[in-house]
């Protein structure tokens, strides 16, 4: 992203280029992660025996959904400009929140989950609000919510329910029932499908209708690309902000209710290191560390190869005490690969 | 406004009351089994502290806590509990235990180097330390009266043992925190008496959906696995559904227990669970500084106190069950 704050119609680089296919697509943020995707797919395909089976799809999905859930509303962030290191646990505290409301209680799980909901709607305006009014950086607001959530997950937890982790709720009315909406699996022939696959593919498709069909979609970039020439036309860049920190609160629920109905007790530690991963899948999927520009697909996209090649490295039986070194490897190669593609994809234009 | 919102919520928290399982049926429960909680002896009120390697919200340790505060109750002890994951760390917490003149002192030595100097310092300014869970090889050296625990080699070598008896000829050995050396230990232990064949593999322990579909992908490269060995209670679990997932009919197997655990082994989910005991371990540390402080007692002889490995089955999960609820087994 250059520097010079274009004028906020260009920002929008949404709209669809005109001209020969292969001109609009080089247009497309996500391009070269699709490539990046097409060429770590068939990497895989080639070294490893299983990978190419439908069960196996089913896995490398479910894991690319955990994490593409919350990459999606995460790059919709970082493209209004913005950061939250909190979203690994938040993730945790929205489980927490739901679990031990529903035992405490001894109420129907989906009293328990709804009070989650909007407590986790609550810390994600807390975010958003804190960062329009004081205009810090969001690094270091979302770092203070990021370790008071890290205690009060742990401090809650024990004071509570007197253990570290929560107590098993399954045997409680309403459990089946959410159990199937947030962790149950559909099968489809005969593949098992995680409906977290759903979801995600849900918040996809909700993601970029905004992004690219509504008002605040322009917002979005607007903000992240050039905030005060966006205020200078009157683009409402504070209820943009804490929209999107809405946003990532509400994806944080989708999972933490997750996290919850499909193992049943929730340690209360968890969730740590899991924000990185999130924005991982936004870069991968093209989205710029300094706004202004990605796709919601891309984001999607990102989580895919990431989950691709934290699987493909289990189905290709390599060596378990490299499998870090091959995880950085690969992803570095993915990345390069995009980044190349896109450049040649620029310069063609 | 604020009394109608706050109705509302109320009123939607009646309307949705569960009648099974929660708080009620837990609190039935521990009507039933109410315990005193009064010292049964007459001595000065000592200050006892521990300092363990544990990280934040480990099952673990908060079970170690539950033993050392039973038996500090009993003793008349005033227990203090601090910990932190990085040696250095430790350390420091145990110097600020010695500068405070406690009367006695309970460590961990995951990282032994790092805790040598200070437990020397605590020997010289003429407080007693018992060593727990780790550090049996440098426990003696170090100068601590005691080691109680279990020695991790040996806890792996009576999994071998015991895969061995269920005729399991090829096992995966699921490591939930990469370079921690105990589970290191663990695997290693297991895999030498084990005749079959032993694999690692490593998973990210603070994300459950990575365990799972990692424990997934393995099993779906490698049919010939049939058993998982975990190590930690609260990924058995988890190792079941990614068996379910993947559909292996292979057969889990954890470290330490639960009560999921111990309801996993009594409908058969579960294969066996070792457990070390931390209530025990916790219990006996305290009780074993009171012995020494009241009648200069010392127990082992100068060997470790070994807590386990107890491999629990079937036949002995339904007994725990109700211990594991209460959180001390």
């Amino acid at each position: 992203m250059s520097a010079e704050a274009p004028p906020v119609e260009e920002l929008a680089s949404r709209q669809p280029v005109r001209g020969s296919l292969p001109r609009r697509l080089a247009g497309r943020p996500e391009l070269g992660a699709v490539v990046g995707a097409v060429a770590v797919f068939v990497f895989f395909s080639i070294v490893a025996d299983a990978f190419l089976q439908w069960s196996s799809f089913s896995t490398v999905l479910y894991a690319s959904s955990t994490i593409g859930i919350m990459a999606v509303p995460v790059a919709l962030l970082m493209i209004g400009g913005e950061f939250d290191l909190s979203t690994g646990v938040l993730v945790t505290s929205s489980a927490l929140i739901s679990s031990m409301f529903s035992y405490q209680m001894t109420a129907n799980v989906w009293v328990g989950a709804g009070v989650s909901l909007l407590a986790t709607l609550a810390i994600g305006f807390f975010n958003g609000y804190l960062l329009v009014r004081t205009n810090l950086p969001s690094f270091i607001i979302t770092l203070g919510t990021f370790l008071i959530l890290q205690g009060c997950n742990l401090g809650f937890t024990k004071l509570i329910s007197d253990t570290v982790s929560t107590k098993s709720i399954a045997d409680m009315e309403g459990f089946p029932s959410a159990h199937k909406v947030f962790a149950s699996h559909l099968t489809i022939g005969d593949v098992e499908v995680q409906i977290t696959v759903l979801w995600w593919f849900a918040l996809i498709a909700l993601a970029t209708w905004i992004l690219l069909r509504t008002r605040a979609g322009n917002w979005i970039f607007a903000v992240g690309g050039a905030k005060e020439a966006a205020r200078a036309v009157g683009v409402p860049v504070e209820r943009t902000k804490i929209g999107l920190y809405l946003g990532v609160a509400l994806a944080a629920w989708i999972s933490g209710q997750h996290l919850l109905f499909n193992y049943d007790v929730v340690q209360s530690g968890e969730g740590v290191g899991n924000e990185l991963l999130y924005i991982i899948a936004a870069v991968i999927g093209g989205c710029l560390l300094t706004g202004g520009y990605g796709s919601a697909v891309g984001a999607a996209v990102g989580a895919f190869i990431f989950g691709m090649t934290n699987k493909g490295i289990v189905y290709a039986q390599w060596g378990a005490d490299w499998f870090k070194f091959f995880l950085g490897a690969m992803l570095l190669l993915a990345t390069l690969l995009n980044w190349w593609v896109r450049k040649r994809a620029e310069e063609s234009k | 406004m604020t009394a109608a919102v706050l109705a509302a919520v109320l009123g939607t928290v009646l309307a949705g009351c569960s009648s099974t399982g929660g708080k009620r049926a837990e609190e039935r429960a521990a009507r039933e089994a109410a315990a005193g909680g009064r010292a049964a002896v007459n001595t000065p009120k000592w200050t006892f502290a521990m300092v363990t390697h544990s990280g934040d919200g480990d099952t673990f340790w908060d079970i170690v806590q539950s033993g050392a505060k039973q038996a500090a109750v009993k003793d008349n002890i005033r227990f203090l509990y601090a910990h932190n994951e990085e040696g250095k760390e430790q350390s420091q917490l145990v110097q600020s235990y010695i500068d405070q003149k406690v009367d006695g002192l309970i460590v961990t030595l995951a990282k032994p180097d790092a805790m040598k100097a200070v437990v020397k310092k605590a020997r010289k300014a003429g407080i007693p330390v018992i060593t727990v869970n780790s550090g049996s090889e440098e426990s003696k050296a170090f100068g601590a009266l005691t080691h109680v625990g279990q020695d991790e080699t040996i806890a792996g070598e009576a999994v071998g043992d015991e895969l061995n008896k269920r005729g399991r000829k090829k096992a995966l050995c699921v490591l939930h925190e990469q370079g921690n050396v105990g589970h290191e230990q663990r695997c290693d232990g297991a895999a030498k008496t084990f005749d079959g064949k032993m694999e690692k593999i490593y998973v990210e322990g603070t994300n459950m959906p990575d365990v799972q579909s990692s424990i997934e992908a393995k099993l779906q490269s490698d049919k010939g696995i049939d058993t998982v060995l975990t190590l930690g209670a609260p990924f058995a679990d988890t190792a079941a559904k990614a068996a379910d997932q993947a559909g292996s009919k292979a057969e889990i197997d954890t470290f330490d227990l639960n009560a999921k655990v111990a309801a996993a082994l009594q409908d058969g989910t579960l294969g066996f669970a070792v457990d070390q005991q931390p209530y025990l371990q916790g219990y006996e540390a305290v009780d074993l500084l009171w012995l020494n402080r009241y009648n200069a007692d010392v127990l082992g002889g100068g060997r470790p106190v070994l807590t386990g490995p107890q491999i629990i089955t079937k036949d002995d999960a339904a007994e725990l069950a109700s211990y594991t609820k209460r959180g001390t087994r």
